[in-house]
């Protein structure tokens, strides 16, 4: 099954490290996306800009309304995801429980609707 | 009804008993799909009436019905239109039919509690679930209970399959690693079940009355599954030690009576005896858990029919050590009457007092109850009366409304 590790965190807390920190947070995640790859896990993943460069677009009767910001303010946002693909929900647990984003944040486990 | 239509109802009925979680638990194993295999199952439940009048009962009607299931999750697989692909279903019962032959339905019914009582499925629905799906109860009767309107039971019911399926939960042994924890949690889900049960000790309601019965039947299974797990013994202990009281629970009349003043000579010794083994045999394992503890307290209470005395000081260790390890309120409680038993009515008071915000227990009748108790014994008559009014103000069963009202009586003489 596919499934979506959906990072959901405060960007604050990333925006306050200092550099060397900054760069073993993402050595963590780097070293978290080799591991998937090396066990044929991983389907897609892609880090997000912060929540403050988001618009949110919704149209009604025709009508665009757009917003600035994201689709819900909230302390921890989406930073980030990975599409995997796991035998069950254990095994995406077990991954998402290994991802850095668990530790500094949370993490959505999704399963991914197949279309064919 | 034909005597060979009662025969085959009869027949149908046993293996229903004995065999339909084992069934739905073969069915749904690789499909993760509860509800199909349900379906399926009921269909070949029908077909059996059916055709058994007519050709006689199987040899092995367990393996006739899972092989008419297996044919309808087919068929309804090939149906399925949209939504999914049905090819890999196919696949899977493939997979499912050469590994198996057809005589012997391999047991994958703690897999499916496992899978029940996964922590993505919501608490309070893991043991509905389990009966559910192991025990075969229809959803009206779960409902009713656990006092939840039959349409939400049978809604949230729908909902927790679907996630099953939907949610990839697995259908197997949990890691090493997860599986004390997630024991506990099946545990857990068979115990809520037992106290469902114990709620009407009068077994005026044959339901409820089944449903005790029905979680000890989990609990041996678990047991027998899992014999090297202690708290799966302690689990089945606590319930034997509950059940084994059972009669000695109400009179005659139907009048409440209280532990500590049951007529021993109505408890099950069998079952105090079962229990008791199985509690050495936990003890052993050195791995001393929530059920263990609370079996040992029942233990200690047993004692009385051999020495004629509670032993209230052990009561009062295996308190402090499930309040260290639970933390709970309920369990406060107990801790409290036994210090009263131990110490003095003043201590126990004292340490009910910590629990008097505690919002949990303002509408929770033994908190109550065991208030007016010791404050009655420390003299306290006006404040025990007060406790008391609020106790039986919040009690639902009658005959235990009925001893407050007496003992209420009593108090203001």
């Amino acid at each position: 099954m596919k499934y979506m590790l959906l990072i959901y965190a405060d960007p604050d807390g990333f925006a306050a490290l200092k550099p060397a920190e900054a760069q073993a947070a993402m050595a963590g995640y780097n070293a978290f996306t080799e591991a998937l790859e090396k066990e044929n896990a991983l389907v897609h993943s892609q880090r997000l800009k912060p929540a403050g460069e988001a618009t949110t677009i919704h149209v009604e009767n025709g009508r665009n309304k757009v917003l600035n910001g994201p689709y819900v303010e909230t302390k921890e946002q989406l930073g980030g995801y990975y599409v995997i693909e796991a035998p069950d929900l254990d095994a995406a647990l077990k991954w998402a429980a290994r991802c850095p984003g668990s530790h500094h944040g949370s993490i959505e486990v999704r399963p991914v609707w197949e279309m064919r | 009804m034909s005597e060979r239509d009662a025969l085959a109802r009869e027949a149908a009925d046993a293996v229903a008993r004995r065999s339909y979680g084992k069934l739905v638990a073969f069915l749904a194993a690789r499909t993760r799909d509860v509800a199909g295999a349900e379906d399926a199952l009921s269909e070949a439940f029908a077909s059996a009436l059916a055709h058994w009048p007519a050709e006689g009962v199987p040899d092995n009607p367990e393996a006739w019905l899972l092989a008419a299931a297996r044919r309808k999750s087919i068929d309804a697989a090939r149906k399925r239109k949209r939504g999914e692909d049905s090819t890999d279903r196919l696949k899977l019962m493939a997979d499912e039919l050469a590994d198996t032959n057809d005589n012997v339905v391999p047991d994958e019914r703690l897999k499916l509690m496992f899978a029940c009582a996964h922590p993505a499925i919501e608490k309070s629905i893991r043991a509905p679930l389990i009966l559910q799906t192991v025990l075969g109860f229809d959803a009206a009767t779960i409902a009713s209970a656990f006092l939840i309107a039959p349409s939400s039971m049978s809604q949230r019911l729908v909902r927790a399959k679907a996630k099953i399926r939907g949610a990839g939960i697995p259908f197997r042994m949990p890691e090493p690693d997860d599986l004390a924890e997630r024991l506990e949690t099946v545990l857990e889900a068979i115990y809520a079940a037992y106290a469902e049960g114990w709620s009407d000790p009068a077994g005026t309601d044959v339901h409820r009355r089944t449903l005790a019965g029905e979680a000890i039947w989990l609990g041996r299974l678990v047991a027998m599954l899992l014999p090297d797990e202690p708290e799966a013994l302690g689990l089945l202990a606590l319930m034997l030690h509950s059940e084994a009281r059972r009669e000695a629970r109400r009179n005659a009349r139907g009048d409440f009576i209280p532990l500590t003043e049951q007529n021993m000579e109505l408890w099950n010794s069998a079952m105090i005896e079962e229990a008791e083994a199985l509690l050495r045999r936990a003890g052993g394992m050195n791995a001393i858990g929530r059920f263990q503890l609370e079996a040992a307290v029942q233990s200690a209470h047993a004692v009385r029919r051999l020495s004629g005395r509670t032993d209230w000081p052990a009561i009062l260790k295996l308190y402090d050590a499930l309040w260290r390890k639970t933390g709970s309120p309920v369990v406060a409680i107990n801790r409290a009457i036994a210090l009263a038993e131990t110490k003095s009515p003043k201590e126990g008071l004292d340490a009910l007092d910590e629990f008097a915000e505690d919002k949990r227990l303002s509408q929770y009748q033994p908190y109550w109850a065991a208030r007016a108790e010791l404050l009655a014994r420390s003299g306290n008559i006006h404040e025990a009366d007060n406790a008391l009014g609020h106790a039986i103000g919040l009690e639902a069963d009658p005959a235990v409304r009925r001893f407050l009202l007496a003992k209420r009586a009593r108090l203001d003489r």
